[in-house]
């Protein structure tokens, strides 16, 4: 029976060993060295903040491992050995494979920054920089945050959940604006304020400096300023986690290549999740995607390919979230922090300065290009289908409210919107009450 | 603010103290005619038993332990002097157990020869244990809404902090809440001084003396009340909560406690307008049919709609909007559980195993319930009298008791709500409630509710298991991009609410079939191409 070894259980790793079980009987091993049972990343702020125990980031109980057959190894790779076809692991044993899937996930980034290795010190990424990070917050006076991403955001959110003061040093001159356009930036700015977040932006992270026991006390901005603090947050963004690949013959360049069917230059040898990087461009998609959907979505595809149907990468129209503090986050479809020259933009934000939606379309055919909301919730499948039927944007404003996902009982805003649209364009939609048929069409 | 807060604290732990404190330390001087009054409605034949007694307690200052004692005690005697005699009369033997005889033997005397400092300063009384408690309980939350920063979802400790992380305090406030309920169950002789606390209430409400159901019931629209408060701050970005955490209160405040005690004062039969069967276990028990049959046109008016409630309109009602209508808007057990027990609902086990027991605990209350129920009838139409033995030497009264024992007040009450701080907030709804497992059936498999999962957006955080009060694995489904239609769900919209990526939204949606249930799987968001079943040459 055919041997897949998957190195990595994170969510691309999982997704693609259980649906290679759903699909066939082969023997299926999934190596990590991080912790034994899959978790989700995601949740690993909530269990520093006591919302959750670390078991409840655990998606699947223990035995499920058991009886759907797929063996656990925790151990570190450290060599692959693409002609035996072989894994070398870090306990001195070696493990043999005929199809091996590679889902390293990142590593946080450092740019050798002075006294980025000193004691008080670390990313954000793994369960063990999460034991880190609750060691050294225990006596934290203040935290400093270097990097503006959502993992910086939620590093922030954090510690002030637990009353340490936070300063947040943001390279752009707005938060995450080379996402998000300037209005969202700018809302999300005020909201870090209003959580009392000393955000720093347009400033830099020159060194940190020591104290007599190795620990940092404080970091040096470019502005010149010394800001004391005993614990540092390293979230200048992640890179593929493959430098154990370095003296394989696997072809890599910042990440593992692979083509469109997530297999690597060596055959029955793929990469799929944070990890992989795409040799050819698929859309208006970047090469290496660091986001959970995509590696679920490489997972459900590769697992095809390894069960006899080769099968493309094909993800959909793009989608993501994030939280804020108190302000949910979600995009379907493209828009860019600033339109190309193609597109328009049409922006209503609600006066509590805590909700907007930020339309973007074709100037000239009218066609809905995506989305950003903040603070209202909107339908996953309507924006996809009306993404694929390339509708205008007149038609999704009309259609808004079948595509409203707000709890019930929530004041809905599509009169108000459409109104403003209207007297924007000159044109003289009206809302379309909320069909259940078009929904479910 | 922090300063208001430990004050609240203070005042909160003050009511309390008082409040226990006066549990065991009643005072009783019972006179000859209150004596003779009991006699009489206790049928007690036994002279031994009367005259005995009489001299032991009459005119006599005593507490409640010792008038309690004497009381068994003589019973014992008598049952004992009875038996001696040649030939024994069992007429005069005096029937004892422990869970009915304080509370249908003794605790009738002691609640009417209670004498002392609490009977005389009712209102005082009142202020100093209620009025102390509940404005505390204000203070403790109300400047939680500057405290917690701007509206949002504040979880923050929860899983860290010993109250309600099955910490050592957790475990205290079990203790507290089961001998509560033991007391007012079993016990309710020993509670006369709580109950003088409202009993200008009642007085005021009906004209009548407070009982421990009175005591019970204020003590229930108050904590209601003040954890209500507490969700108002806590979840007052969400209007669903709000309008919920309202309707449940107002159902219980005017159903569940002042329609019936009004409907007291005109002397009507007390009735719970919302209490369906099988919940209301009682409602076909003989004296309650008997009860509602000779209180005129409005008696008859509750028998119907209490069984139209049962047979036409809960499961309509289910079709349209899930059992949430029920559990968590209407419901007094679901009011208490989504006020006072919010705190707890990440205690639920969210395990497979639990979810079997779950299945067959709840479903086999629910036969229970329904054996007993059919038993009661059939003897009620057959005209045979509850106590004679039907058959194994059992009666209907028999296995009436043992529901009302084990399901009605261990099950619902010790454990229903004393485990709240160990196993969540439902325990009763999820284990045990025999009308949730019936609405359960109907919201399963014909029902426009579901909870509809926003297509590809999970990111497995855990946050909605975590904190689904019934302990369904929320995310189980949810990153599997399907919906959740689970019969043991009760709409409480707190997953939907804790899910930091919007990825729930409860809702009733046009049919009962494909929308609700259908699993693809592929989650939206991969466009593969599914079709094409071209094999890899090899
Ligand atoms: C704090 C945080 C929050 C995030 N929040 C979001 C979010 O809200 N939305 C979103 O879309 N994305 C989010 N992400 C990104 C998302 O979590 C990642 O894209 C995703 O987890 C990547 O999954 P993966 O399976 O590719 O790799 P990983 O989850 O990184 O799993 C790889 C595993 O392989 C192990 N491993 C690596 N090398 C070896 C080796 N040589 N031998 C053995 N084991 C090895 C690693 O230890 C790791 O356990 C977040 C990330 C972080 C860190
Ligand atoms: S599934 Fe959601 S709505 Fe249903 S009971 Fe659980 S938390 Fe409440
Ligand atoms: S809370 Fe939301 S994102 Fe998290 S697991 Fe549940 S549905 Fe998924």
């Amino acid at each position: 029976m055919k041997h897949v070894v998957i190195i990595g259980n994170g969510i691309a790793g999982v997704t693609a060993a259980r649906h290679i079980r759903k699909k066939s009987d082969y023997h299926i091993t999934i190596i990590s060295s991080e912790t034994k049972y899959f978790f989700s990343r995601t949740a690993l702020m909530y269990v520093f903040m006591g919302h959750m125990k670390f078991e409840h980031t655990q998606p699947y109980e223990n035995w499920f491992w058991k009886k759907n057959r797929i063996e656990l190894v925790q151990a570190y790779v450290q060599k692959i050995d693409t002609t035996l076809k072989k894994l070398v692991l870090n306990n001195n044993t070696t493990i043999t494979f005929d199809d091996l899937i590679i889902a390293t996930g990142s590593t946080p980034n450092k740019f050798g920054w002075p006294g980025q290795n000193l004691k008080g010190v670390m990313g954000m990424y793994s369960k063990q920089d999460l034991d880190e990070i609750n060691r050294y917050a225990k006596d934290c006076k203040r935290a400093v945050i270097v990097g503006g991403g959502l993992i910086g955001f939620e590093m922030a959110e954090m510690f002030a959940s637990k009353n340490i003061p936070v300063t947040f040093l943001v390279r752009e001159t707005s938060f995450w604006n080379k996402v998000l356009p300037a209005q969202e930036s700018e809302m999300i700015n005020k909201h870090i304020k209003e959580h009392h977040i000393d955000l720093r932006l347009n400033t830099n992270l020159i060194e940190i400096l020591s104290d007599e026991h190795g620990r940092a006390k404080a970091i040096v901005t470019d502005k010149g300023e010394t800001i004391s603090c005993n614990l540092v947050g390293l979230t200048a963004g992640v890179s593929p986690n493959i430098s154990f690949l370095k003296n394989s013959d696997i072809k890599t360049d910042k990440g593992v290549l692979v083509n469109r069917n997530l297999e690597t230059n060596i055959p029955n040898i793929y990469a799929i999740g944070d990890c992989a990087e795409q040799q050819s461009v698929i859309g208006e998609r970047r090469p290496i995607e660091a986001v959970w959907y995509t590696g679920r979505i490489m997972g459900e595809t590769v697992a095809r390919t390894i069960c006899g149907i080769p099968t493309k990468y094909s993800p959909g129209h793009w989608f993501n979230s994030a939280k804020f503090f108190d302000i949910e986050y979600q995009t379907y479809g493209w828009i860019t922090a600033l339109p190309k020259e193609n597109e328009a933009r049409f922006y209503w934000e609600h006066k509590d300065g805590k909700k907007c939606l930020h339309f973007n379309f074709d100037k000239i055919s009218r066609k809905f290009i995506g989305i950003n909301t903040l603070g209202i919730r909107l339908r996953h499948q309507l924006f996809d289908r009306w993404l694929t039927e390339e509708k205008s944007i007149e038609y999704v404003l009309e259609h808004l409210k079948d595509a409203n996902f707000d709890p019930e009982f929530y004041k809905q805003y599509e009169e108000e919107i459409i109104t403003k649209f209207n007297s924007e364009n000159g044109t003289t939609l009206t809302a379309k009450k909320k069909s259940w048929k078009r929904i479910f069409a | 603010m922090k300063a208001i807060k430990n004050i609240g604290y203070f005042l909160t732990f003050l009511g309390f103290a008082f409040f226990i404190g006066s549990v065991f330390t009643g005072t009783h001087k019972v006179t000859t005619a209150t004596y003779e009054n009991w006699i009489q409605s206790k049928n007690i034949k036994s002279e031994y038993f009367i005259n005995h007694t009489q001299k032991a307690i009459v005119d006599q200052q005593m507490s409640t332990w010792e008038l309690s004692q004497i009381i068994l005690d003589q019973a014992k005697a008598s049952n004992q002097y009875q038996k001696s005699q040649p030939k024994t009369d069992w007429s005069k033997i005096i029937h004892l157990k422990w869970s009915k005889t304080s509370k249908d033997f003794i605790y009738p005397l002691a609640r009417a020869s209670v004498i002392g400092w609490y009977k005389q300063h009712p209102t005082l009384w009142f202020l100093i244990t209620f009025g102390f408690a509940i404005l505390g309980g204000l203070m403790i939350f109300i400047p939680n809404y500057k405290l917690l920063g701007p509206a949002g979802i504040k979880n923050n400790g929860i899983f860290q902090h010993s109250a309600t992380n099955k910490g050592i305090i957790g475990f205290i406030t079990a203790f507290f809440f089961m001998a509560f309920y033991v007391l007012l169950y079993f016990f309710p002789n020993y509670i006369i001084n709580p109950i003088l606390s409202v009993n200008g209430i009642n007085q005021f409400l009906s004209g009548n003396d407070a009982g421990q159901w009175f005591l019970y019931g204020v003590m229930y629209c108050s904590v209601m009340t003040v954890f209500a408060v507490r969700m108002f701050i806590k979840y007052r970005h969400n209007s669903y909560q709000l309008l919920r955490t309202t309707v449940v209160l107002f159902f219980q405040i005017a159903f569940g406690f002042l329609i019936p005690e009004i409907l007291v004062a005109f002397n009507k039969p007390w009735f719970d307008f919302k209490n369906a069967w099988p919940l209301n276990y009682t409602f076909f028990f003989d004296y309650n049919i008997n009860n509602l049959l000779n209180s005129g046109h409005l008696g008859i008016f509750m028998l119907v709609w209490g069984i139209a409630l049962t047979v036409i309109i809960v499961p309509i009602m289910v079709y349209f909007y899930g059992k949430r209508w029920y559990c968590s808007w209407v419901c007094g057990c679901g009011g208490l559980a989504e006020t006072l027990g919010d705190p707890y609902r990440q205690l639920s086990d969210k395990s497979l195993f639990s979810w079997k027991v779950e299945r067959w605990l709840i479903h086999g209350v629910l036969v229970f319930a329904t054996l007993m129920t059919a038993l009661t009838l059939y003897v009620y139409f057959a005209h045979i009298e509850s106590w004679k033995v039907i058959a194994f030497g059992i009666s209907a009264y028999d296995v009436q008791t043992w529901y009302g024992f084990f399901i009605g007040s261990i099950f619902s009450g010790v454990i229903g709500t004393g485990f709240y701080p160990i196993m969540g907030n439902r325990v009763w709804c999820r284990f045990g409630c025999p009308l949730a497992a019936y609405m359960g059936f109907v919201q399963r498999f014909k029902s426009k509710f579901r909870i509809t999962t926003n297509g590809g957006q999970c990111i497995s955080c855990g946050n909605c298991s975590t904190y689904c009060e019934q302990g369904i694995d929320v995310r189980a489904y949810a990153q599997k991009g399907q919906n959740i239609v689970r019969s043991s769900c009760v709409g409480c919209g707190i997953c939907s609410a804790v899910c930091p990526r919007g990825v729930l939204k409860l809702e009733n949606g046009s049919d009962t079939g494909i929308s609700r249930t259908q699993v693809n799987d592929i989650l939206l968001g991969n466009d593969m191409d599914l079709l094409s079943m071209t094999k890899k040459n090899s």
